[in-house]
């Protein structure tokens, strides 16, 4: 029978095109929201480099006031930075296969002879690592050696976009390009690259761009270099100089490692507990011990980066798709009910209830498959919109590739929830079409 | 055979309620040609459709072909409705984006026949009314008369003991009319039984036996006396499909 209900299915709808169309469209509309949303929701909320999530761990250390917790709301956790002093320490170790220390800045970078004005540019200072241990693409060159990092040497990494803009996309490994005022040598240029949420640094939000301009950590001393990220403190202290600041119990620098297993990892948290009693035994760091090794997934629930408005947002779009079907289960029934003299003919010819029923659910499953799939079409359209939003300059929209692309997940959840949703929409309208009884159908004949 | 005692239906409102069949008594044996007339409001569809299961009732007791239909299941009534009703209705009601072939076809799907068995069915059915050769039309391509005999057509196709009629000839002109009468007289004649409302007494004339109502009653009812010619007996040899296949 379902060939035959699939068949009917398809006339009735033919028989009212501008009805057909109206609930497909409701469907489709509620579905691309939901889609879109989720794919939002999926990319902020998924781990972007999950094929590392067993390897990779962000480096915590409990170093804050003695007399009370960094976060009030989680006060188990250690803040999510280090001191300058205390990163250089455990920077120092040798264990892990990968290390890296960081922050966020901002220079001017200009390129001399060259008409292109002089312009502001994220950088990010970082040890040399930070390419190989969060798998950045390279489209020219690579990073810089362990010498440079301490050296430092003038040596630079540029991003896609910016060589585009000051090289025409050219090779620009070995130019030369000045960072508020001081001269680099580009030895490498970033691909396209932009994992969503920014994992590495959740200071900012965690829909951010990644940085046009990478230098050697060690051009912090040399060029006394302050945070553009964040940078907390709990301790009244007297901060001059720029060397006040260095070896104040600021926090400011963030420190990721690659320990590539179980061993490589006990020893690592080890030298972070040896390390940290040492600092308690001369007096700093009077807190618990509370020095953590965390991996991305669960570094991303830690700091929230999934934030109530993200879920607020996801509610909304489900709330609108409520909306639709609600609409959608008064054309079914407006529908259904226009039909009801010949379904009256049907059940005087034989048909049961359950049939009725059964050849109804049918009628709004082609409604809601015809409905999922222009979901999904309309979907990818917003999500395209909404790339075109995200991004100003479309020749680098790596990151908002991320949110641009409907993944698989999203065609499942997608067509999921256009089964389910719409045909639990339908199961009112189909019910009550069967409960009539067939006398009145035919009266209204 | 079709036995009712004591039925009876009322249809209520917040206000009132109306009494559509009170004390309703009647048996209709096999093979009957009975003619139901009555004046507007008397209970006539209401009695056609208590009989077709299209309506249940509040007291009494209906038998069908034997069975207790009281207290069936939806699903039960269903079945009978399919397997031994055949629905005959003044305004043919043919469903409009079916052709000839697929209108015929409705019933015969809800038994679950097989493909072939319903081909074979469906052409039996037009070949007895005559319009084998419109099979593929829709029925807004056909005359009013035309379109009767197609719903004759699919009323015949599941080989029903029971024929209801609901003004069969209310619809069409006094030629096609009389063309349906023949039909309806020839279908009798093989063995079907056929229960027929009409406000034309020269309709009614031609059936076995008039069952006049007023008000829900039964007011003049004459005995059944089985008609000596023409009358082949019941069952499926005899049936018009039977008789066609053959």
């Amino acid at each position: 029978m379902f060939g035959y209900y699939l068949e009917l299915a398809f006339r009735n709808l033919k028989r009212n095109p501008g009805l057909t169309a109206l609930m497909i469209g409701a469907v489709a509309l509620g579905i691309a929201v939901c889609v879109m949303t989720l794919t939002m929701y999926r990319a902020m909320s998924g781990n972007p480099i999950w094929w590392k999530n067993d390897v990779l761990y962000a480096v915590t250390m409990d170093f804050w006031d003695p007399e009370q917790p960094a976060w009030d709301q989680k006060p188990d956790l250690p803040p999510t930075q280090f001191t300058y002093r205390d990163a250089l320490a455990v920077y120092a170790s040798d264990i892990p296969k990968r290390k890296v220390i960081m922050h966020k800045a901002v220079g001017i970078v200009s390129v001399d002879g060259q008409q292109v004005k002089p312009e502001r540019a994220l950088t990010r200072v970082t040890t040399k690592d930070f390419f190989a241990i969060f798998d950045v693409p390279m489209q020219y060159g690579g990073t810089w050696t362990d010498a440079a990092d301490t050296g430092p040497e003038p040596v630079m990494v540029i991003s896609r976009k910016l060589n585009e803009k000051l090289f025409a996309g050219a090779n620009s490994v070995g130019e030369r390009i000045r960072w508020n005022d001081n001269e680099f040598r580009i030895v490498g240029v970033r691909d396209h690259w932009m994992p969503l949420p920014t994992f590495y640094d959740v200071n900012n939000g965690s829909l951010e761009e990644p940085e046009d301009v990478y230098i050697p950590f060690g051009w912090n001393a040399a060029l006394e270099i302050y945070s553009a990220g964040n940078t907390n403190g709990w301790k009244p202290e007297e901060v001059d100089t720029y060397e006040d600041f260095l070896n104040s119990e600021n926090i400011w620098v963030q420190m990721w490692v690659e320990l590539p297993d179980a061993q490589s990892r006990d020893r690592f948290m080890a030298f972070l507990d040896n390390y940290a009693t040492q600092q308690k035994n001369a007096g700093r760091h009077q807190r618990p011990l509370n020095n953590r090794l965390t991996k991305p997934d669960q570094w991303l629930v830690d700091n929230d980066v999934v934030g109530n408005d993200d879920r607020v947002l996801v509610g909304l779009a489900f709330a609108f798709l409520a909306v639709c079907l609600l609409n959608t289960v008064g054309l079914l029934l407006a529908k259904f009910l226009n039909g009801a003299p010949m379904t009256g003919v049907r059940r005087a010819l034989g048909a049961s209830r359950k049939q009725v029923f059964y050849q109804h659910l049918v009628e709004v499953g082609v409604v809601s498959s015809i409905g999922a799939a222009l979901g999904l079409v309309l979907g990818a359209v917003l999500l395209v919109g909404l790339r075109a939003l995200y991004t100003l300059d479309p020749s680098d929209a790596a990151g908002t590739q991320a949110i641009a692309h409907v993944d698989m997940t999203s065609v499942v959840t997608a067509l999921v929830l256009a089964f389910v949703a719409t045909l639990a929409a339908g199961l009112y309208p189909a019910w009550r079409i069967g409960r009539i009884p067939p006398a009145s159908y035919l009266k209204a004949q | 055979m079709l036995e009712m005692t004591g039925i009876s239906k009322i249809y209520r409102t917040d206000l009132i309620e109306t009494h559509a069949l009170r004390d309703f008594s009647l048996k209709v044996g096999d093979g009957e040609f009975v003619a139901v007339t009555g004046p507007s409001g008397s209970g006539k569809t209401t009695f056609m459709n208590v009989a077709g299961l299209l309506e249940t009732f509040d007291t009494g007791t209906y038998r069908l072909d034997g069975e207790d239909v009281s207290r069936l299941s939806d699903e039960a009534r269903s079945r009978l409705r399919n397997e031994k009703i055949g629905f005959i209705f003044q305004s043919f009601n043919l469903i409009p984006d079916l052709d000839i072939f697929d209108n015929v076809d409705v019933p015969l799907r809800y038994r679950g026949l097989g493909r072939k068995d319903r081909e074979q069915r469906i052409k039996s059915a037009l070949e007895v009314v005559g319009l084998s050769s419109r099979m593929h039309h829709m029925p807004s391509q056909l005359s009013g008369g035309q379109q009767q005999r197609a719903a004759i057509a699919r009323a015949l196709a599941g080989d029903p003991r029971f024929l209801l009629a609901d003004e069969p000839t209310g619809n069409v002109d006094s030629l096609m009319a009389r063309q349906v009468m023949d039909l309806l007289e020839q279908i009798n004649e093989m063995g079907t039984t056929i229960i027929m409302v009409t406000h034309d007494p020269e309709l009614a004339r031609r059936a076995h036996r008039n069952v006049h109502i007023v008000d829900g009653q039964i007011s003049d009812l004459k005995p059944y006396e089985p008609r000596e010619e023409g009358y082949v007996g019941s069952g499926a040899a005899a049936s018009p499909m039977a008789m066609s296949q053959a």
